[in-house]
């Protein structure tokens, strides 16, 4: 056996604050060899990116203390001085970042960036380094390196991006690279795609890689071994297989559970609530299946024809429109009462405009939507504000969507008061009913949104709009940004309300999984257009769009059998939906292939 | 680039007429009668209103107005009721003085405020940030017209290293020039080095706990690399176009620093213009201040789109 390339012993980590030091990060150990994957799994919190700080001695020297051993080449890193290390870091041991939108300098070409690696470590003059770089970034499959290598940032998209990030990660061919969460902030089929990439680089190199993420599915995908870290501690470590399999520690077992899987509602007629997951013991306990059916005979609550929603792209003297984005070109659905359709697709598809379109924060072009045998976009003055009360939105970001100098009774209360529903005592009354109602005591109604974990805030945003008594609520990637376990909690949360109250959601969300596990149906879109619709176990049983079938294929599944997965799909940079001005939208004809299963041909 | 700078020129036309309008109506509602400044002992009716007729004063003040911004659009500025100089001569010899002034006093400004600014937000929350903002704070605290007539009894009249007031072109004598401007433009640069020096440092404090900068020092540049190279180039943005608008505070300084060390710059024109009701003048100097803020705001605009490629690949 080869000696590894990283060893991690006693690694505590403690910050700063103001009641003293606290300890972080406790005890971590673990070995990487070269050629090898170990991932740091846990949910927020659970100090993995702490740890990966850790050792690349990133953290504020004056704001943080580690104590313990990081060996890499039997040398301790935490005994270098700053200078040795800055010769360590982006040379022996590089890193990738999970925002690759914000983690190039906005300033500087991206050829610059890489090229800077080869220039500060291996000595190059600007013209080798410029050579050696747009070799690496043809490497890492950046079309056009040439042309590329001149171009800033913000003109490549957030997969290309991560390629960038990747390639001046590797520049100076590392023995280690560190990916912080490297594929969380982009499309599930980019995701895939860097995933790939990443595999294949390892393997040609030889590097060890230590993966940090959140997300099993794509833990089972990459690593040989697996840490599972909770609050600050390393509870288990083992192979990747042992802890998808046997694991030990009931919150490995509580955290693999929680997990939603895509395909694990076959058979299943009604959405179905996660199981409770205890985090500590690791018990599980499934839950019943929704139980109130959508009756479809009835007129549905909300129509939309042929929506069209579009952008100007202004230019020139005058500012006049030079072409326009197709946002939203031709959307129609259907949706009752008591029912969640989801909106699925990538970034940039039109899903969350329109969402918007329908409440018309954002007015279409054209099209017409019918809420309770309603004109939406024939209302103006006070049938527009009662419109607004029926359809309600909750948002991805539950912390930027509450206004931090209002305690949580007030923001609940709120709309109450500005709809005149009630004032005073008795809004306050009524804002501590519904803080009940989503799971929250009413003892926290005069604490502020800062004190609240994300998901206790989600459900204070759920409370505030759950007193207009809204017909819809539209759910912005409401989940998204939140742990598997809290995921799980809040969706199970919507499902009862829409049990109990008979609120149809229109869910719009990136995260196959759980749409499958919360929707009746399901509409997919790709830019700006809804190419597959039909009721959730037709569009996931039986996908007939190539993209439908692309993204549910490049979800990862947390099966650690697929570990030598390649998905080998080609990369093509996101399709814009820029079109001119005198454009004509193809007509589009869609083909039957079940009941009420629709596929755009 | 062209038609970006084309629209803001555009733009600056309307903003323009507006101050013209502004000033000149503002100046009829002062109290006080400019022919009575120019009369002088004379109080004889009937040279008063051939006075008054002369200069045009009969007429309703629309007339006035557009007579004069016509004028002015075709360089004509008018003549000054007191010395009986066109006002654009006047301005001529004066603003050389006054940009002289402001132009070292910015200097000072920068290469004080702009480092100490980098090193406070570095050294986030340590002595060396603390003891910067402390500085900065005093600098802000102490009124220009008691620092000036402090270092003049300081420098001048004790230590007599420099002369206390007046002024020497520097096409004449460059060194007896710096030399006499210097202490004015101290007085007139700390004030502005402080705000510089706070926003430079909340600017960069922002940038330095950004993601690209974490890449920066995991690529293993050094931290003067790190914070040289990569942070101040986005946060030196902010404070280009805070330089911009700080012109205005320079200039209201200058009027004040101007009369301490009896400078014959703008601001002693201008005050010397009011206190005698000479119109044209006001009228004049304002509007050329006014053009001078506009064009000062538009270079920065460019500079800052120039150095923000995001907004060049829009152009």
């Amino acid at each position: 056996m080869t000696a590894p390339i990283l060893s991690v012993r006693n690694l505590t980590t403690a910050f700063r604050t103001e009641d003293g030091w606290r300890e972080v990060v406790r005890n971590i150990g673990f070995d990487i060899r070269a050629g090898e994957t170990v991932a740091v799994v846990g949910e927020s919190g659970s100090g993995k990116s702490v740890t990966s700080l850790s050792i690349m001695r990133l953290l504020d020297p004056h704001q943080s203390r580690i104590s313990g051993q990081v060996l890499v080449n039997g040398r301790n890193l935490l005994d270098l001085t700053e200078g040795q290390m800055q010769d360590v870091r982006g040379n022996e041991i590089a890193m990738i970042f999970q925002e690759p939108m914000t983690s190039l300098n906005p300033a500087y070409t991206v050829g610059r960036q890489i090229a800077e690696v080869l220039t500060r470590h291996k000595g190059m003059d600007r013209a080798q380094a410029r050579t050696a770089a747009i070799a690496i970034m043809e490497r890492v499959r950046i079309p056009n390196p040439d042309r590329r290598f001149d171009q800033y940032p913000h003109e490549f998209s957030g997969g290309m991006r991560q390629r960038v990030m990747i390639a001046m990660a590797l520049a100076a061919r590392p023995k280690l690279l560190i990916a912080d969460e490297p594929t969380t902030a982009l499309d599930v089929t980019i995701q895939g795609q860097i995933l790939d990439l990443i595999k294949e680089l390892q393997a040609e190199y030889g590097m060890a890689v230590l993966f940090i993420t959140h997300d099993m599915g794509v833990v089972a995908e990459i690593a040989d071994r697996t840490v599972v870290m909770f609050r600050g501690d390393q509870v288990e470590t083992g192979t990747t297989d042992h802890i998808f399999r046997r694991a030990d520690h009931p919150y490995s077992r509580a955290l693999l559970a929680a997990v939603p899987a895509l395909g694990a509602m076959e058979g299943q007629a009604q959405p179905l609530r996660f199981p409770r997951v205890d985090m500590a013991s690791g018990a599980i306990a499934p839950l019943p299946p929704m139980a109130r059916p959508v009756d479809r005979s009835v007129p549905p609550l909300l129509s939309v024809q042929n929506l069209v929603t579009r952008f100007d792209v202004k230019a020139g003297l005058l500012n006049r429109p030079v072409s326009a984005v197709h946002a939203v070109e031709g959307v129609s659905f259907d949706l009752w009462a008591g029912e969640t359709l989801a909106l699925v697709g990538e970034s940039g598809c039109g899903k969350s405009t329109t969402g918007r379109s329908i409440m018309r924060l954002v007015e279409p072009r054209g099209g017409a939507i019918t809420l309770q045998g309603q004109d939406v976009l024939a209302l103006k003055g006070a049938p527009m504000q009662a419109m607004r009360r029926d359809i309600q939105m909750i948002f991805q970001d539950p912390f930027s969507s509450l206004n931090p100098r209002m305690t949580v009774g007030q923001a609940v209360a709120e709309p109450l008061v500005k709809h005149g529903i009630a004032r005073g005592k008795a809004a306050r009354a009524r804002a501590g009913e519904l803080l009940e109602q989503v799971g929250l005591s009413p003892a926290m109604m005069d604490r502020y949104p800062h004190e609240f974990s994300g998901g206790q805030r989600q459900r204070v945003a759920i409370a505030r709009v759950l007193g207009l008594e809204p017909k819809l609520i539209v759910a912005d990637e409401s989940v998204s940004a939140l742990d598997v376990s809290i995921k799980a909690q809040v969706c199970n949360l919507l499902m009862d309300l829409q049990e109990r109250l008979g609120i149809s959601f229109l869910f719009i969300s990136h995260d196959m999984a759980v749409v499958e596990r919360i929707s009746h149906r399901v509409a997919v879109m790709y830019l700006g257009e809804i190419v597959e619709i039909g009721s959730r176990e037709a569009v996931f049983g039986n996908p007939q769009h190539p993209y439908t079938q692309k993204l549910i294929a490049a979800v990862p599944v947390p099966d650690p059998d697929r570990r030598l997965l390649r998905r080998n799909t080609p990369i093509d940079e996101l399709k814009s939906p820029v079109r001119p001005l005198d454009y004509q939208p193809p007509k589009r004809e869609w083909r039957e292939v079940g009941q009420d299963h629709l596929v755009m041909v | 680039m062209h038609i970006f700078i084309a629209k803001r020129l555009l733009v600056a036309i309307p903003t323009l007429l507006l101050v013209s309008i502004f000033v000149f109506f503002l100046q009829k509602l002062l109290p006080g009668d400019p022919v009575m400044a120019l009369a002088g002992e004379e109080r004889d009716p009937v040279v008063l209103a051939e006075l008054r007729e002369r200069y045009g004063f009969n007429d309703p003040l629309p007339v006035q107005y557009v007579r004069w911004v016509v004028a002015a659009a075709q360089g004509d500025l008018g003549i000054s009721l007191r010395t009986g100089q066109p006002v654009l001569e006047l301005i001529a010899q004066k603003l050389p003085v006054t940009i002289q002034l402001a132009i070292m006093a910015l200097a000072i400004a920068f290469c004080l405020g702009v480092p100490a600014g980098i090193y406070a937000a570095v050294r986030k929350r340590r002595f060396a940030d603390h003891a910067v903002n402390f500085l900065a704070l005093a600098s802000l605290s102490i009124p220009n017209f008691w620092l000036g007539i402090m270092l003049i009894l300081l420098v001048s009249v004790n230590l007599q290293w420099l002369p206390a007031s007046g002024y020497v072109s520097p096409w004449e004598n460059l060194g007896l020039s710096l030399k006499t401007m210097i202490m004015p433009a101290v007085v007139l640069g700390t004030g502005l080095s402080a705000t510089l020096l706070r926003h430079t440092r909340s600017s960069m404090m922002g940038v330095l706990k950004s993601d690209y900068i974490r890449t920066a020092r995991a690529k293993g540049l050094s931290g003067r690399t790190v914070v040289l190279g990569h942070a101040f180039r986005n946060a030196v943005l902010p404070v280009i176009t805070l330089t911009a608008l700080l012109f205005g505070e320079l200039l209201a300084g200058a009027v004040l620093t101007e009369q301490i060390f009896t400078i014959p710059g703008f601001g002693k024109l201008i005050v010397d213009a009011v206190f005698t009701r000479d119109y044209a003048v006001v009228q004049g100097v304002v509007l050329c201040t006014a053009t001078g803020f506009i064009l000062l705001n538009l270079v920065a605009d460019v500079l800052y789109v120039l150095l923000n490629p995001r907004l060049r690949s829009q152009l």
